[in-house]
């Protein structure tokens, strides 16, 4: 019997962290991560990259890798992409990895697809979902075993195509946030802890971080179980008002569309759909959106979505539940009055 | 001193603005009705080389690979600032992957010669993968830096730019030569009417070819200088095969991508179940009480 497990390399899943706090992306890929090497009989590593980065790492096994793969030096923080490519190509040559999976998110953008030019690698990028299947290239006659089915919107996210990466490993992907589900950790599992000694140069720390901004985002919209978003068809800033009444109501998060956040009426922060954040809450109230395909591929698998809009013809009501023809106005107060009545 | 900057530039359908009259029946977007246009953040991209013309002293040299009409987006160019154009187009470059296109577009840019910056904007509309700029810069092995707002100062060794980050922003400082990715963070300027008179005329070879055959009329040795008296007037679009550049046919076009596409679905509007509900109080109070009792609202 040849044991199949030796033959291939493992999953890896690229760490994010931010101060030690591990991005829920990675977290999210650590569990999809598990679950794609299950199926191929191999293992789930985590690389994790920073400085005093070390506590994260009882977490990536309780999350379910079986292995991480630790570098920490001063240079590897804050994130830049020089030496964090550096020290991923090094591992990749010396270990192979079958596949590896970044998180969609503007660190996984910049290294992931420095690293694949390196390593001559195809990288697909915002893959909303991962499966293992069989490809049978027709064209170049050519059949591949147990290959990463790497699914994606295209085209505006008016097409969604499966893309196999037919070259050496890794076969690499970018995924984007929220999509897929990230399972309870388990405090009893543990793993293999590897050590790397980073081999950085003065060529790889050229770029310098002269200042660095940042706050950590005060909405979670992921993690609501009720999201109110308005649209264009709310009109103004001031009519926001509304939407921002009934999600304090109803004890949810305000989301919005491009179109709202475009207009200036609500921050990026808020922004639902391809170029923002994916949700699925146990509720969506979709107040004055038309619905379009950017936007409704970051919110179609919510439980529940209420449709408000004035247009009978909006798109976003082939996807609700429930559809409300009507001006915000108007439903909007009768909603919070029938819902403060009962509760 | 004057600077160098290339702007690699992508000519995109339109997947922004689908419109009724680009939906088939089957409801499928039908690729060819959309109108060809350049592609949003790769005009911010040009907009700040631009900018570092008029603040610094620059030669803007504007590159795109694509199809032989992409040299619209040249002239468009042209019309607003950039005064030098490349197209790259060879058979050999179709069916690219991102992998492939950053590869030809490296030949280009070595074929191009000493340069001090490239910027691309972030991504492209049509394929949204932001993998271009990165891997171009992996290619040329400089430095990138991706997403950038702002440039706050430019020298003879290094910029200094302002970039997004999750939550934030920073500053980075990078020796030259580097590799810029562009947001949508200013305002394109426009086609100037005075550009547009003067360089309505620019030509690729190709096109000019298209001029004479359109006037049934080929004669290689009139071409050759037809196209040399444009060069000297500043009106040559230069047009460069993967020969021309030095390409590895093995490295570009299908040929060179490792990522193959195993099945497209149109994504089509499919109608769920959907209760409508009345605007009236009794209609809203009704859904309400229905989301409490399946526990959906607490």
């Amino acid at each position: 019997m040849i044991d199949m497990s030796e033959k291939i390399g493992n999953v890896w899943i690229f760490i994010e962290q931010e101060g030690g706090v591990i991005a829920d992306v990675s977290l999210e890929l650590v569990c999809k991560g598990r679950e794609l090497a299950k199926r191929l009989g191999i293992k789930a590593e985590a690389v994790l990259l920073g400085d005093n980065v070390g506590k994260c790492v009882d977490t990536l096994y309780h999350y379910g890798c079986d292995t991480v793969f630790l570098a920490e030096d001063k240079r590897l923080e804050p994130f830049t992409v020089l030496p964090y490519a550096k020290v991923l190509i090094d591992l990749i040559k010396e270990h192979k990895p079958n596949i590896l999976l970044f998180g969609a998110t503007l660190k996984g953008r910049e290294l992931g697809p420095r690293v694949a030019s390196e390593k001559l690698a195809g990288l697909t990028a915002d893959c909303t979902d991962l499966q293992i299947d069989d490809f049978d290239d027709k064209v170049n006659k050519q059949f591949y075993k147990n290959k990463l089915m790497q699914i994606r919107p295209a085209f505006g996210g008016n097409i969604i195509a499966t893309i196999v990466n037919t070259w050496d490993d890794p076969q690499m992907v970018t995924v984007r946030e929220g999509v897929m589900k990230m399972d309870e950790p388990d405090k009893t599992r543990k793993g293999t802890l590897v050590k790397v000694t980073p081999k950085l140069s003065n060529d790889d720390v050229i770029v310098k971080v002269m200042e660095r901004v940042r706050e950590e985002k005060e909405i979670n919209l992921k993690g609501a179980q009720v999201i109110v978003a308005g649209g264009y068809g709310v009109g103004s800033k001031e009519n926001f008002k509304l939407i921002y009444a009934l999600a304090e109501a109803l004890g949810g998060e305000v989301g919005a569309s491009r179109a709202a956040v475009d207009a200036g009426w609500i921050d990026h922060d808020h922004q639902v759909g391809q170029t923002g954040v994916t949700v699925r809450p146990k509720l969506y109230i979709a107040c004055g959106i038309s619905g379009s395909i950017q936007h409704r591929a970051g919110m179609d698998d919510s439980k529940k979505i209420i449709a408000i809009n004035t247009d009978p013809g909006a798109p976003i009501f082939s996807v609700a539940h429930y559809g409300i023809v009507g001006e915000l106005n108007d439903v909007i107060p009768k909603m919070i009055k029938a819902y403060k009545a009962k509760v | 001193m004057s600077y160098t900057v290339i702007v690699f530039v992508k000519q995109v359908p339109d997947t922004q603005n689908i419109t009724g009259e680009a939906m088939k029946p089957d409801g499928t977007v039908n690729r060819s009705a959309l109108p060809a246009i350049f592609n949003p953040e790769d005009l911010n991209a040009l907009e700040l080389a631009l900018q570092l013309k008029d603040r610094y002293g620059a030669k803007v040299v504007v590159g795109t690979m694509g199809p032989p009409n992409a040299a619209e987006v040249l002239r468009s160019s042209l019309y607003r600032g950039a005064d030098e154009c490349v197209l790259l187009t060879d058979r050999s470059f179709a069916g690219a992957d991102t992998l492939a296109t950053s590869y030809a577009l490296s030949c280009c840019a070595n074929k191009i010669g000493k340069f001090d910056l490239i910027l691309c904007g972030r991504q492209a509309i049509d394929g949204d993968t932001a993998q271009v700029g990165p891997q171009l810069a992996e290619k040329l092995k400089i430095p990138q830096i991706c997403y950038i707002e702002e440039v706050i100062k430019l020298d003879k060794k290094k910029i200094v730019a302002k970039r997004a980050i999750e939550g934030g922003y920073e500053i980075l400082e990078s020796p030259l030569p580097a590799l810029l990715t562009v947001i949508d963070s200013n305002v394109p300027r426009p086609q100037a009417a005075r550009k547009i008179m003067k360089y309505k005329n620019a030509r690729t070879r190709s096109e000019l070819a298209k001029d004479h055959a359109n006037a049934n009329y080929t004669d290689a040795e009139q071409l050759a200088v037809e196209e040399e008296a444009l060069k000297q007037k500043g009106l040559l679009i230069y047009e460069w095969s993967a020969d021309d550049v030095g390409a590895d046919k093995g490295r570009t076009g299908l040929a060179g991508s490792p990522t193959k596409v195993k099945n497209i679905m149109s994504v089509v509007l499919t109608a769920t179940d959907t209760k409508k509900i009345e605007p009236s109080e009794e209609g809203i109070k009704n859904l309400v009480h229905e989301l409490i009792d399946d526990h959906t609202l607490g």
